[in-house]
């Protein structure tokens, strides 16, 4: 059931293995990237299942949507290769686990899909949201995080029932086939990862950032610029769907918002840090978040933005001891109607 | 003199010594200091009396001690296991009103206070006025009073760090049971309470004697700093018989101000996992960063065999843990609604864990009681307060019997297993002289009667059957 959409053949015959030669935290020439990949195919132990710090980003890099991410967490938990303490994997399986407690509700059009963020439901105001429903909870959680923790199973079990649960309680009898994702994990789960590995999703996902930049459109004229210069935070999620980068620039240019130029932005995004945490790995999360923050503090950034509340949660407390404000895309947007009121 | 006739007298004489307001023999007043949130039986004073100076304290004594009326000292009441009921009858000595703080030595770090200063007054003062200086906080109530915890060998939030409370203390005034006023440690000969040593160490005396050698008015305790920077690490795993050693190989660390462990059932993703948190604090980022890394690097063997680890939590999540006190216990204090709660904190080596661990979850399991159950390490690991903690509700005769059982069960292996139950319940107290080397509890009579020659201090308590 949901077998991996993935082509062997064109991994043996790839010439570059960008998946690994690109990694930021593996180092890898192409000759050593050929022999671990080779290792990855046939089953083989690897350097790679061991030290992956799951940042998704070989998702992005592979030029033949092969889906070389999805391949290692597979071998990973063939091999029963666990890149946090089993505790740890297990106590979060549980925590996140659904709690069965969903009841049919009828949504309006905007719904904007919250995950699992209930405290994030506030964000979901004013004039860009007017008329807008929003859903959450336990049972419609994408449950993607669990590529971190070597799960596939889990994704397997619950991602279906997760989405069954979001069509059939919400949309379908409400006669809504769309879905604004707030989180890209979302968006990435319902139109990347279900592909691959053969999950249906019979709704539409539309990402937050085309939702906010339509809405400005239409709101062109009540727009107060805000002026600010900021820092963009890509999540590992955003590495699923590469093709939604370019609203983040477009919405920053509609709301006067100068993105800094920086070392670790777009494909060079550095992740959070805390799934290096969760894998034991504080010193190199320490480093990643020292570098992330060196960098956005040197380009002149007065604000980070970003869109996953992981990220957010994570960072927001070291951004602001360096003098640079944490706010999420949906919020940052709202100052362009806020501002002065 | 008719008992009512006596009781009429010395209300009246209570009455010029600390004035009308501050005693009562009324029946409201009565009820309400009968009991205490645990599972002990209500037991009515026959007077409450709230005096203010240390002097009205020693002319109390001398009334009481004349006419041999039962005197209970009480702070805040919540040590939860009934031992400020008059289990006698007699006079209840609250005392709250003493609560001014007398002095804070910064540089000598400690502060002496009243015997009523309640930790959150002192916390808060120090807050203001000290912002570089803490002391050790219980996670209790914050109206739980400074003497009452010291007295009773409390433990709190610099415990790992420095012990029990009472190895916090640094001297002593008391009024003795016959109404003479005492000091004891540096005090005694010197105007600085800075310590117990080089003196005969007399502080013992009433140390663990649940009020029953003499009541503390003023006390000084050590103050330690107050950390800029704070974090907490929570480290799971599955296999209650490796908490020994990884508790060994942390505090071995001696970097940590506090550890505790909790295991309870709910919410769902805790049960069945055993947490340890290990709170520390710096000067410095760099140096929280560097501590944090010499308690992980001692648990490095047990991460890399991924048996246990870690928990990944934000910094935002982290804030519930870093809070002194913690809420969580008040929390699950009341989860029954109807505000009881009592547990059984057993004091104990280290290596009994796994025993004690399992023995709570038969207990919660056989008499199906809503439980919590955790441990504060006591020093460099010398030894833990296991705490099996009971919820139920007040208003129901039978969930309040289902957890006196419970707590009785409780005491009963604790003290078969070699750990000895602190601030026992009175029944409890007999368990454990039961098990006592007979010539320290002859010493214990011997010296009770030459301090409290008519045995008016907190009778009921420390006593054979
Ligand atoms: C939710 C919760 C969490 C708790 N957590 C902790 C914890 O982390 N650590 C801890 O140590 N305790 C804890 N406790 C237990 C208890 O509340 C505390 O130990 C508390 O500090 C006891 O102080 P008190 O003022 O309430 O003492 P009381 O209950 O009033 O008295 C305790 C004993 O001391 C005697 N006494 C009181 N004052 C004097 C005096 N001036 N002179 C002589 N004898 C006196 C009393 O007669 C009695 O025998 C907790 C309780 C609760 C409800």
């Amino acid at each position: 059931m949901y077998e991996l959409n993935y082509d062997l053949q064109i991994c043996e015959q790839c010439e570059t293995c960008d998946c690994l030669v690109n990694c930021q935290y593996l180092d890898f020439d192409l000759k050593s990237a050929k022999i671990e990949k080779q290792n990855i195919l046939m089953g083989r132990d690897s350097k790679v299942l061991d030290e992956c710090v799951t940042c998704y980003a070989c998702e992005e890099y592979c030029p033949n949507d092969n889906h070389p991410f999805y391949l290692i967490v597979e071998r990973q938990e063939e091999k029963g290769i666990l890149p946090a303490p089993a505790p740890i994997t297990k106590q979060q399986i549980i925590m996140m686990q659904p709690r069965g407690t969903i009841t049919p509700a009828q949504v309006r059009p905007p719904v904007i899909n919250m995950c699992y963020f209930p405290m994030l439901t506030g964000c979901i105001r004013g004039k860009l949201y007017e008329g807008a429903s929003y859903i959450v909870g336990s049972d419609i959680f994408c449950n993607v995080m669990w590529l971190h923790f070597a799960k596939n199973s889990i994704i397997r079990e619950r991602l279906p029932r997760m989405i069954d649960n979001i069509w059939s309680h919400y949309l379908r009898d409400s006669g809504v086939n769309e879905l604004v994702c707030f989180h890209d994990e979302c968006f990435g789960t319902f139109t990347q990862l279900a592909t691959a590995f053969g999950i249906d999703v019979p709704f539409k996902s539309i990402h937050l950032f085309e939702y906010l930049s339509k809405k400005l459109d239409a709101l062109q004229d009540q727009i107060q610029p805000v002026n600010a210069k900021v820092a963009y935070q890509r999540p590992c999620s955003n590495r699923l769907v590469p093709e939604t980068q370019h609203w983040v620039d477009n919405i920053f240019q509609r709301i006067g918002i100068e993105r800094v130029e920086r070392e670790y932005d777009r494909e060079n995004a550095l992740c959070c840090g805390q799934v290096f945490r969760a894998h034991q790995r504080d010193e190199l999360a320490d480093d990643v978040q020292r570098r992330n923050l060196d960098d956005m503090q040197q380009a002149g950034a007065n604000y980070c933005v970003f869109n996953c509340p992981a990220c957010f949660f994570t960072l927001a407390e070291a951004v602001s001891e360096r003098g640079i404000f944490p706010i999420l895309m949906s919020d940052l947007c709202q100052l362009a109607f806020e501002k002065g009121t | 003199m008719s008992g009512v006739s006596l009781m009429k007298e010395i209300v009246e004489k209570l009455v010029k010594i600390v004035g009308a307001e501050f005693v009562s023999d009324q029946p409201e007043e009565r009820y309400i200091y009968s009991m205490d949130p645990g599972t002990m039986p209500p037991r009515e004073p026959d007077i409450v009396v709230i005096p203010g100076t240390s002097e009205e304290v020693r002319q109390i004594m001398i009334l009481a001690n004349r006419d041999e009326i039962p005197v209970v000292p009480l702070g805040a009441g919540l040590v939860l296991s009934g031992l400020s009921r008059a289990l006698k009858g007699g006079i209840i000595l609250d005392m709250k009103r003493m609560n001014r703080i007398l002095e804070v030595n910064e540089t000598s770090r400690y502060a002496v206070v009243e015997a009523g200063t309640s930790q959150g007054m002192l916390q808060a003062y120090l807050k203001k006025h000290h912002p570089n200086l803490k002391h050790s906080a219980p996670d209790a109530p914050p109206v739980a009073t400074i003497a009452g915890n010291v007295s009773i060998h409390g433990s709190g939030h610099l415990s790992h760090a420095a012990g029990f409370h009472s190895d916090m203390l640094n001297g002593l005034e008391v009024v003795l049971p016959t109404g003479e006023v005492a000091r004891i440690g540096s005090c005694a000969t010197s105007p600085y309470w800075f310590s117990r040593a080089p003196l005969p160490d007399l502080a013992g005396l009433f140390l663990g004697w649940a009020g029953t050698t003499g009541v503390i008015t003023k006390l000084a305790i050590k103050l330690y700093p107050n950390y800029k920077y704070n974090d907490v690490g929570i480290f799971v795993t599955e296999e209650a018989q490796l908490i020994p050693d990884i508790l060994h190989r942390m505090t071995g660390t001696q970097v940590a101000e506090d550890m505790t462990t909790w295991m309870t059932p709910k919410p769902d993703w805790a049960r069945g996992f055993l947490h340890c948190d290990i709170n520390f604090g710096a000067n410095t980022k760099d140096e929280l960063i560097w501590k944090r890394n010499l308690i992980r690097a001692s648990v490095q063997e047990y991460i890399d065999q991924k048996v246990a680890g870690f928990m990944p939590l934000p910094p935002a999540m982290k804030q519930p843990f870093l809070e002194v006190p913690a809420r969580t216990l008040s929390r699950f204090a009341d989860v029954r609604r109807g505000g009881g709660f009592e547990y059984v904190g057993a004091i104990m080596p280290v290596d009994l864990f796994p025993e004690a661990y399992k023995v709570g979850l038969e207990i919660a399991d056989s008499l199906n009681v809503n439980y919590s159950l955790g441990s504060r390490i006591i020093g460099v690991n010398h030894c833990m307060m296991f705490f099996y903690a009971y919820a139920f509700n007040r208003a129901d005769p039978a969930d309040v019997e289902r957890a006196q059982k419970a707590l009785e069960e409780t005491n009963r292996i604790v003290v078969d297993m070699g750990g000895i139950p602190w601030k026992a319940e009175a029944p409890a107290q007999k368990e454990i002289i039961r098990k006592m080397d007979p010539n320290m509890f002859d010493l214990m009579n011997r010296i009770r009667a030459v301090l409290d020659p008519k045995g008016i201090m907190n009778p009921g308590n420390w006593e054979e059957d």
